[in-house]
Order: C-alpha cells, then sequence, then structure tokens
C-alpha cells in the first residue's frame, strides 16, 4: 500500500525504531524565541550538556517585544530578550534581535529566509510552528522539556500520530481567502476534531493558494487540535523557494527539486479519516466565541445556545457569549468593535498587507487600528509598495515587527471589555488583554471593519 | 522529575471545556525566566471571580483536577504544567486532552488520565456532593477509583515505565548517540544550515 505525506516525511526522519517505543526523530530545523527557551538552556547548564547542532537552530525576538521604537520598558520582558541574547551566545545560535533586518515572528523568517524546505522536520517551543507544513514539511510546536531535548540532542521521541486528510473540493469564491477557508474548517471539525492527527489539506482549492495563502491554513491546524498540517509541495513552493538565501542552488537545486517532487500521497495511500469540504459554498467567516471553533459567515446571526444539541457546546457557547458581551440573534454585521488589529503568524506577511492596504486605500478608519508587519523583511517590502502611507493616511497605526497584539505579551493589549477584529489565530478569553474580546477575521474583513467599526464583509464597502 | 506510581487525594471539579493554556496560565506570567514561582498564575484570571472553583475552602489542598472535554488546547506554553504542578496538582483527568500539553505533563510529571466523558461526570458529581472524598490514581493498574467507582485508562508502556521510574527522556535519547551521528552522516547534503 502507498504511503501518505507525512508517513513518507516521517519515515525519513527516524533515527531509532525499537518495539514498545517512540520512535526517535530527526530534526532537520530548531527555531527558538525568547518565552519558552530560557528554561531549557538552565537545564542544558545544569545538565552540563551543551547544544549538539546549533547550525540547525536559529532564534529571534518576537512575543514579547515592543512594537514602538525604543528599549524594552517593562524591565521583566527586557530581562527575557536578554537572557535570550545571553544564551544564543553562550551556545553558538544565529540570533535576529530587534531591529536587526531579519528580524520578526519566528514562522515568518524561516521561510522567509528559505530555512523551512518541503520534507524537513521543523520544530520550535510554540504551537504554531504548524506553519511551516505548508512547504510538506512536517513541523509541530513543543514545550520547553522538547526544546531542551532537541537542543541536547538534535532529536525528539515520538510516536507517529494518525493521518487526516482534509479535502477541500471546487473553488474559492472571489473576496474569500485561506483564513475563511481555515476557521470554516474549524468550526467544521471542533477544536479538539484533530486531535492525535496530522492534517494534510488537499483539493482544487488548496493547490490554488499561494505559498502565504498555504501558510495561512496551516498556521491555524492547531486551533483544530492537530499538532502538525501539511500541504503537498508543487510548483508553486519551489517558485516561492527558488533564490531564497538558504535555498539549494545549482544541481543541489535540481537534485532538491527532484526529491521533494516524490513528496506526495501516493495514490493508494489510506488515511486514517477523511473530511470533506466545499470552497464554492464559502463566505468570509468570523468567531462570535472564545474559541476557534465557534465562528459562522459573516451574513449569519450570533447563534443561541439552544442552536447547540450537545450539552457540552450548549454551555460553552452560554459562556462564550456572556464572555463576549452578545445576545443571541444578533446579526455578526452588527457587532461593533473597538480595535483592528492585523498582523500575525497567520496574517502578518506581505500578501496580507496588500491586502488590507487595497481596502483602506482612499478610507478611513474609525476604530483603534493596529497594523502590524510579521517581519522587519515584510514590513521594509511593505513601504517599498508605499503601504504603510496608505495605512498611515488612513488613520492606522504603522508599527515595527512582532507577535503583538496576537497574544498580548507585549505593550499591544485590548483594556477590559474591549472588543477586537483581529487576523491573528486565536480569540481565547483574555488572549489579546485581560477582559478583552476578540473576534478572528481575514486580513480583508479587518480592513473593511477598521473603515465602519462593525463586523465588515470588503463587498459591504 | 518524580516518579509517579499511585496518587491518592481529594479532587476539584471543573465543569468547563476547552480550557486553554491561556485560561491555565496567561501569558503575562510567561515573561519569567526561572522555572519557579508560577502557582500564583494558574487561572489567574479566573480566580478573580470568588465563585470560581478553586476558590471554594472545601477544596483547598485538593490534587487531582477533573476537567471538562479538550483540556489544555492551544499554546504550547510548558508553564501550564508547571503552575499547575506548582499550585500542588498532580493529576489532570478529562476526557481529552491537547496533543502538546498531553506531551509536556508526561515529561514533567504530571500525569494527564483520559476517561469517558460519562464516568468524568460521575467524578465530578461525586466531588461535589463529597469534596472531601478520595480519589485514587493508580497508575501501576492504569485505573482511577473513588469508592464503588473503578474506572480504566490507557496510556502507552513507554510512557507509563517512564513516569513510573521518574527518568529524563534526555538521558534515555543520549544513549542512541551514535544512531544519531550515523543518521547524521546519511542527510542529504542540500539540507540548509542556518550558519
Amino acid at each position: 500500500m502507498g504511503r501518505t505525506l507525512a508517513e513518507k516525511v516521517w519515515e525519513k526522519h527516524v533515527v531509532r525504531r525499537a518495539e514498545g517505543e517512540p520512535d526517535v526523530l530527526y530534526i532537520d530545523l530548531h527555531l527558538i524565541h525568547e518565552v519558552t527557551s530560557p528554561q531549557a538552556f538552565d537545564g542544558l547548564r545544569l545538565s552540563g550538556r551543551t547544544v549538539r547542532r546549533p547550525d540547525l537552530t536559529i532564534a529571534t525576538e518576537d512575543h514579547n517585544v515592543p512594537t514602538v521604537l525604543g528599549p524594552i520598558a517593562d524591565l521583566v520582558s527586557r530581562t527575557q530578550v536578554e537572557t535570550l541574547r545571553k544564551n544564543t551566545a553562550e551556545f553558538g545560535i544565529r540570533l535576529h534581535p530587534m531591529g536587526d533586518a531579519g528580524q520578526g515572528v519566528v514562522h515568518i523568517i524561516g521561510p522567509q529566509f528559505g530555512l523551512t524546505q518541503p520534507g524537513m522536520t521543523v520544530v520550535c517551543g510554540d504551537s504554531h510552528t504548524s506553519t511551516h507544513g505548508a512547504f510538506g514539511a512536517l513541523a509541530f510546536g513543543i514545550g520547553t522539556s522538547e526544546v531542551e531535548h532537541v537542543l541536547a540532542t538534535q532529536t525528539l521521541p515520538a510516536y507517529r500520530p494518525k493521518t487526516m486528510a482534509i479535502e477541500v473540493a471546487g473553488e474559492l469564491p472571489v473576496g474569500v481567502t485561506a483564513k475563511d477557508l481555515i476557521l470554516a474548517i474549524i468550526a467544521q471539525i471542533g477544536t479538539g476534531g484533530g486531535q492525535g492527527y496530522i492534517v494534510e489539506y488537499r483539493g482544487e482549492a488548496v493547490r490554488k493558494l499561494s505559498m502565504e495563502g498555504r501558510m495561512t491554513v496551516c498556521n491555524m491546524s492547531i486551533e483544530a487540535g492537530a499538532r502538525a498540517g501539511m500541504i503537498a509541495p508543487d510548483e508553486t513552493t519551489f517558485e516561492y523557494l527558488r533564490g531564497r538565501p538558504h535555498a539549494p542552488t545549482g544541481t543541489a537545486w535540481d537534485e532538491a527539486v527532484e526529491y521533494w517532487k516524490s513528496l506526495r500521497t501516493d495514490d493508494d495511500a489510506e488515511f486514517d479519516k477523511v473530511v470533506h469540504i466545499d470552497a464554492s459554498t464559502l463566505t468570509p467567516f468570523v468567531t462570535w466565541g472564545t474559541n476557534p471553533g465557534q465562528g459562522a459567515p459573516i451574513g449569519s446571526a450570533v447563534p443561541s445556545p439552544e442552536d447547540f444539541t450537545d450539552p457540552v457546546q450548549r454551555s460553552a457557547a452560554e459562556r462564550a457569549l456572556e464572555y463576549m458581551g452578545l445576545a443571541a440573534g444578533t446579526p455578526l454585521r452588527d457587532v461593533e468593535v473597538d480595535t483592528v488589529f492585523v498582523g500575525s503568524c497567520t496574517n502578518g506577511r506581505i500578501e496580507d498587507l496588500r491586502a488590507a492596504a487595497d481596502i483602506l486605500r482612499g478610507r478611513t478608519v474609525v476604530t483603534r487600528t493596529l497594523i502590524v508587519p510579521g517581519s522587519m523583511q515584510v514590513k521594509k517590502a511593505a513601504e517599498e509598495e508605499g503601504l504603510h502611507e496608505v495605512f498611515k493616511a488612513a488613520g492606522a497605526e504603522w508599527r515595527e515587527a512582532g507577535c503583538s497584539m496576537c497574544l498580548g505579551m507585549n505593550p499591544d493589549t485590548l483594556q477590559p471589555g474591549e472588543r477586537s477584529a483581529s487576523t491573528s489565530n486565536r480569540n481565547f478569553e483574555g488572549r489579546q488583554g485581560k477582559g478583552g474580546r476578540t473576534h478572528l477575521v481575514s486580513p480583508q474583513v479587518a480592513a473593511a471593519t477598521a473603515v465602519t467599526g462593525r463586523l465588515t464583509a470588503p463587498a459591504d464597502l | 522529575m518524580d516518579a509517579f506510581t499511585t496518587h491518592t487525594g481529594r479532587a476539584v471539579p471543573l465543569r468547563r471545556s476547552n480550557v486553554d493554556t491561556d485560561q491555565i496560565i496567561p501569558a503575562v506570567w510567561l515573561k519569567q525566566v526561572s522555572r519557579t514561582g508560577f502557582e500564583n498564575g494558574l487561572f489567574s484570571a479566573w480566580r478573580e471571580d470568588p465563585a470560581f472553583v478553586l476558590n471554594n475552602p472545601v477544596y483547598e489542598g485538593a490534587s487531582i483536577l477533573v476537567s471538562g472535554p479538550d483540556f489544555g488546547t492551544g499554546s504550547s506554553r510548558e508553564h501550564a504544567v508547571w503552575a499547575l504542578q506548582q499550585y500542588g496538582f498532580r493529576v489532570v483527568i478529562s476526557a481529552r486532552f491537547g496533543d502538546i500539553f498531553r506531551n509536556n505533563s508526561t515529561k514533567m510529571g504530571l500525569l494527564p488520565v483520559v476517561l469517558p466523558d460519562d464516568v468524568v461526570e460521575r467524578i465530578q458529581a461525586a466531588v461535589e456532593a463529597d469534596p472531601a472524598a478520595e480519589l485514587t490514581v493508580d497508575l501501576v493498574e492504569r485505573q482511577v477509583r473513588l469508592g464503588d467507582l473503578v474506572s480504566e485508562f490507557e496510556i502507552d508502556d513507554y510512557t507509563r515505565w517512564r513516569l513510573m521510574e521518574g527518568l529524563d527522556d534526555i538521558g534515555l535519547t543520549l544513549r542512541h548517540a551514535d544512531d544519531i551521528a550515523k543518521y547524521e552522516n546519511g542527510r542529504q547534503q542540500w539540507l540548509p544550515t542556518t550558519v
């Protein structure tokens, strides 16, 4: 029987296999940031171990850095960033610190440098590592103990998860984005639907996505419970990689492409589970609740807890409506927001900023609007295209690169009771600041919402 | 980590689903560079509500958390495990766990126990009726026991052995350093390095 893409990549990385034990899996690329690494480096020092492959490791400062110029005012945050600098210097790991041209959100800089390539294993102490699966890499988030394990051994012990195919048939209608697609998928399978699986996104609509759109989809695999999401590499992938600083060149490029072309699920391979979704029926999608599975088409209304037959879902909906300050039956287009955030590892790339700028060009925002590029390189590219002038003319704030309001570790937060339309990935209680209320949306819906002050699709303008 | 064989203690019912790791420990607590001092961050937003179950004095000193399904979803932050342990929990029971949280727990010696929804519900009801009731979580027998209730749970042999011995994963892997070196010699030449 044939093998799935996930199985092929997994098998290629097995260092050791023994009956009754997890496989020892080799890790090709380890991404590090300031928040989940300090205790791992401490652990290494305590046990007298070192970093096995600093040359397969790269670090950046992203989670708690301010997005306005200047030093970090918060002493605790500053200490954490300084600790990363000290640790990376001590163990000889490449670091892109604040202000550096290569700095940015960890999942944006890996692909940008061409470090993320098809068929690789990629890990990071961050659940959105699934982003890199867009290249046909097996990429997943790990905790700090596992960060220490990878630093010390360049491997991880792991059992191979089951495989799930998400078959997306048809084409996305005009105005419907990769973000809408993944929000609709999560609403369909639920936040636990992908637990224990590696998801492979397949089908016509997926093939037609750009690399950036594919990254948006794979990024949110974890919100459906799946540690990893993958898309088979194709010409779109190769074109994206060609010429990037760490992509192979010359004959090595040809050899690599030949191998990459083999990284697809065999026709006779079987998935443990298959989910079908019809792209042609989708519309812009927004969340109304406090987990990413609580979403609905923008043209619908806030659901009533009574709409849910499952008692667990019903009580979760009740609680979510109370936290969100929403009444059942309210049209989603009537929900007023105070803040709009465009950025994050989900939607902080250049295509996202272009999409937001296209809507804001010649218009004025009525909400606080933060535009936070995902990396310094994205920022530079946007400025070369004049996008920053569009944002500023519309009244939006143009910031430095970082995770920013996606998780509110830096000064970019919501106040209690404030409501945002956010292009990030999590609408959990307090995620963007204690008491803050988050609606997850695409960059296009975020920009249109900034113009009207209510959840709005671009077509409504 | 500390070895885990069997644990008997009182339990707290947490009747919520999708308890994500942002709730277990909000991001503002993640700025620390040490592994200690997270107990005050545990459910810190929810604990501001006097009606929150952990504020109920009858559950003070409980060491087993019995939660609704999909516990520990979301962020990979291991701080969630540290916060639960430092607050005094040794076991979390739920019908479903986030994959990364469950993995992090077993690295640290916090036991995640998966039981069917109806059994979780029965345990919650029992400890609500009698908060002093003691629950035994037996990793050796793979059983949870509470009065007449005896429920088996599944955990793979290897993880169970590692928890029972309190073994350091890194030390176990480093015993295979030769295999790692051999693998490295066979890697494709074009694979990127960060230098």
